[in-house]
This record gives C-alpha cells, sequence and structure tokens, in this order.
C-alpha cells in the first residue's frame, strides 16, 4: 500500500494509473492524518514549486512529510515532488521542504526551456541503492519535463545524473529516500523497470 | 540532449479516432484505447489526444475516454479540445492526462496560459496553434478547430504564447494537413527559431524522409502524425531506425 500526496497538483490520475497497473494498491489523500499514518508515501509532480509548496502548507501536509522521511517509511518522488525536498527553489523564490541539503535552480545553458523529452540517465556507480534501482537499466532513456534542476550538496545521494546544457542530479537515492527529476511513470519500460524495483524493495 | 519525438495524434470526436483531410471528410480510423496501447507498446515517444469538435459543438471534452485511454499507456499523454479553465485542465489531469494543450480557448482568453501555468507549470501547458499561410512567408493562427481566421500572426502568437508561460507549441499547418506532402518545414523553422520553447511540427507527414527533414532543416523538437501510422503505412520502430541511420537522435526501444 502506498499513499499518494494530493496537492492540488500534479498528473495524479496518471501516478494512480501506473502504481495500479504494476499491482500496487494505492490511497491517494491530501489528509495529513492520512499521510502521517502511511506506510510508504509517493510525492507526484507536475506544478510549480511556489503553488506546490503553498498547498502542502495549507493542508498541513509540510511537517508530516518532513516527520515521515525522517520517521524512516519508503520514499518516492517525481519532478516536483523530488525539487520540493530541498531547501530552496529559484522558482517563485521558494523556500521548499528541506529534508535534502541543496537547492534548486533554473537551466542557464540550453537554449530550449524547459526541457521536454527523453534523455539519458546515466547510474552512479558509488550508490548501492541506486544500483539495486536501476537494475536492469544501466543506462537509458527516460522522460523529462522540467525547466529546473536539483543541485544536490551531498554527492553520496545522488542517484543519477543527466545532460541538458549543464550536468545535473537526475535522481537521488539515500537511505529510505528515493527521488527523481525525470517520471518514471511516464517513461514506458524502463519507468516500469525502475518502478518494479522499489517496490520489490520497498512494499 | 533530448532525443527527437516521434508523436502519433489520436484525433477523436464522439469517442472514435478519425483523421482528417485538411480538417474536413473525416475516415473512421479505429479504437482510442486499442491504438493508444498499441502505440504505446511500439515506443511511441509521447500520444496526443485532440478532441477536434469539442469547441464547435461547445461541449466539455469526452472524460472518461482520457481516462480509459490514459489507463493503458506508460509514456506522456497530451489531451486538448475545448478547454476554457483552469478546473477543465485539472479535471483532464485528474483523469490521467499529463499535458493540456489550450488553442481557442488561449486566442479568446490568452490569461487562460497564464493561470493554467502558474497552477501546474508551464511544461504542461502546450499552445496548440493551426496555421495556415496568409501571404508568402506569412502565416495567421486559426481557431474553432481550423475553420476561423484569428487574425492573429502565427509566429507572434507562439512567441506570446511562450511569455504568457506555454511550455511547448504544437504547431500544425492546415496547409500541409492530410496532403502528405511533407511538413511545413519554413513555418516550423521559424517558429522554432524565434521561441523559446521546444516546437512539435504536425501537418503533411508521408513518408519517413519528411521527418527527417523536419529534424534536420525545420528544426522541429517532436514531429506529430495521424493517418500515417493509423492505417499502417508507416511503423514506429521503422521510422525510428531510419532516422538513426540519418544520425538523427531518437529513443531506442527497450
Amino acid at each position: 500500500m502506498i499513499t499518494i500526496i494530493d496537492y492540488g497538483l500534479g498528473n495524479i490520475g496518471s501516478v494512480v494509473n501506473t502504481m495500479t497497473a504494476l499491482g500496487v494498491p494505492c490511497v491517494v489523500s491530501s489528509d495529513p492524518f492520512v499521510v502521517g499514518s502511511a506506510a510508504a508515501i509517493l510525492l507526484p509532480g507536475v506544478g510549480a514549486a511556489g503553488v506546490g509548496m503553498q498547498n502542502l502548507k495549507t493542508r498541513g501536509l509540510d511537517s508530516v512529510i518532513r516527520n515521515q522521511v525522517l520517521r524512516g517509511i519508503p520514499f518516492i518522488g517525481f519532478c516536483l515532488g523530488m525539487q520540493l525536498l530541498f531547501e530552496y527553489s529559484e522558482e517563485a523564490d521558494t523556500v521548499c521542504l528541506g529534508i535534502l541539503k541543496g537547492s534548486v535552480r533554473k537551466f542557464r545553458a540550453e537554449k530550449k526551456v524547459p526541457q521536454i523529452g527523453w534523455n539519458t540517465v546515466t547510474v552512479s556507480d558509488s550508490n548501492p541503492y541506486a544500483r539495486r534501482l536501476f537494475d536492469g537499466i544501466p543506462a537509458a532513456e527516460f522522460y523529462f519535463v522540467n525547466s529546473y534542476y536539483p543541485v544536490v550538496e551531498n554527492p553520496d545521494m545522488v542517484a543519477a545524473t543527466t545532460r541538458y546544457g549543464e550536468t545535473f542530479a537526475s535522481a537521488v537515492a539515500y537511505k529510505n529516500l528515493f527521488a527523481t527529476q525525470f517520471h518514471p511513470e511516464k517513461s514506458g519500460a524502463a519507468g516500469t523497470i525502475l518502478l518494479t524495483n522499489f517496490i520489490k524493495e520497498n512494499l | 540532449m533530448t532525443t527527437k519525438r516521434i508523436i502519433p495524434c489520436l484525433d477523436m470526436t464522439e469517442g472514435k479516432v478519425v483523421k482528417g483531410i485538411q480538417f474536413v471528410s473525416f475516415r473512421d480510423a479505429g479504437d482510442p484505447i486499442a491504438l493508444a496501447k498499441k502505440y504505446s507498446d511500439d515506443g511511441a515517444d509521447e500520444l496526443v489526444f485532440l478532441d477536434i469538435t469539442a469547441t464547435v459543438e461547445n461541449r466539455p471534452i469526452l472524460l472518461d475516454v482520457v481516462a480509459n485511454t490514459a489507463k493503458k499507456v506508460n509514456i506522456p499523454f497530451s489531451v486538448g479540445g475545448g478547454i476554457r479553465s483552469v478546473s477543465d485542465m485539472r479535471q483532464l489531469l485528474l483523469a490521467g492526462a499529463d499535458k493540456v494543450s489550450l488553442n481557442t480557448g488561449a486566442v479568446k482568453n490568452p490569461k487562460l496560459i497564464t493561470d493554467c501555468a502558474n497552477a501546474f507549470g508551464n511544461q504542461c501547458v502546450v499552445l496548440s496553434l493551426d496555421a495556415k499561410a496568409s501571404a508568402p512567408g506569412q502565416w495567421n493562427a486559426w481557431i474553432n478547430g481550423g475553420t476561423k481566421d484569428s487574425g492573429l500572426s502565427a509566429v507572434e502568437w507562439a512567441k506570446e504564447a511562450a511569455r504568457l508561460g506555454a511550455g511547448e507549441i504544437l504547431l500544425t499547418s492546415i496547409d500541409a494537413d492530410g496532403t502528405k506532402s511533407g511538413f511545413a518545414i519554413e513555418l516550423t523553422r521559424q517558429v522554432s527559431r524565434d521561441v523559446p520553447v521546444p516546437v512539435i511540427a504536425s501537418g503533411g507527414a508521408g513518408s519517413m524522409k519528411d521527418f527527417l527533414e523536419i529534424f534536420r532543416d525545420g528544426e522541429a523538437d517532436a514531429a506529430l502524425a495521424a493517418s500515417l501510422f493509423h492505417f499502417g503505412e508507416l511503423t514506429i520502430p521503422e521510422l525510428k531506425r531510419y532516422l538513426s541511420a540519418q544520425n538523427i537522435a531518437v529513443r531506442e526501444i527497450l
């Protein structure tokens, strides 16, 4: 069972479809009590950082998510659901959850922003959790839609990197936490393998 | 760098996939859910679903068809047709769409682009622009399913829409649509050079060479086709093999 956090944004329908297709029972909730007692949580992410944080706070979900992650329950986040884990985002000058040290910056080097499309994800050999999650897909293409990317302070947390003008951390994996800048739920067969590995390990 | 995307388009009306030739005379091309699943399995990089008569019939988009289609695909799924408000957009995202395209609604109320982008991020707001030549080297944006000239310059409107928050432009050439004589290269190149967001070229695909040309010469980030794929004249794996051999970076299928 995984609790998918509804904070008024995100491609929730799409995430529910994917998890259901993989045989995982899902609960969609914006209730801090439900999220606070969840055995595992998924923070989806299509949206803007400012509105996202504001919606989490209004619903009383920000501290609940922080406590749950620190308590050690399995966590998975996609796209904005990864970015919000950091301390700060340049998008609308937003203070984020501050679970991970680092910040979120706008792409500067590439002409076309947002990055929209399939890009190569290179897995970090030195991260054992990442190696298990990406088992069977060492270097594959995943689907991205983002104008911003995370700058991770602790290199041990980096699970994978991707190049779009600059090279950035396209996934983090650390203890109970896994989050991707790309959308595994939209990444065809590669995404299915990744999520299946996550489910096998955690649920 | 991202790879060039190949996007099959499902033009829908009354819950069925249809394909028009220059926006009229529809032929029934089949069941949307079965087609979506097939393309997803075949290595399509994205799917676009357009409810082409929602605006002219002044009715909401078919949410149940969107929801049932979304269940079958694990690639990005973009939906458009008759969207007038942030709440329309949210309904579609809840039904399983990943992106929403705005066309007539955005021309009539450009603030809709900004409102949707503020709510969901500009990466999931697609401006769908139907362009028709008004003079050599000039195009206007047409609305209401390609039946009415908005009077706006297509290139200027694309720039303005990107400035307002559209994260991608789905650029259809009405002149090329259904002709199978190739994409509108000049139009696409001009929009692609002038806007800072990705451009999906649409209309006119007839051969694998047309895709090569729209990526290489038209500078498109993605190319969309409908009947070519629906009627089995071209398959996505063979198209990708061909493009890859021509040094166009495409996603490999696992």
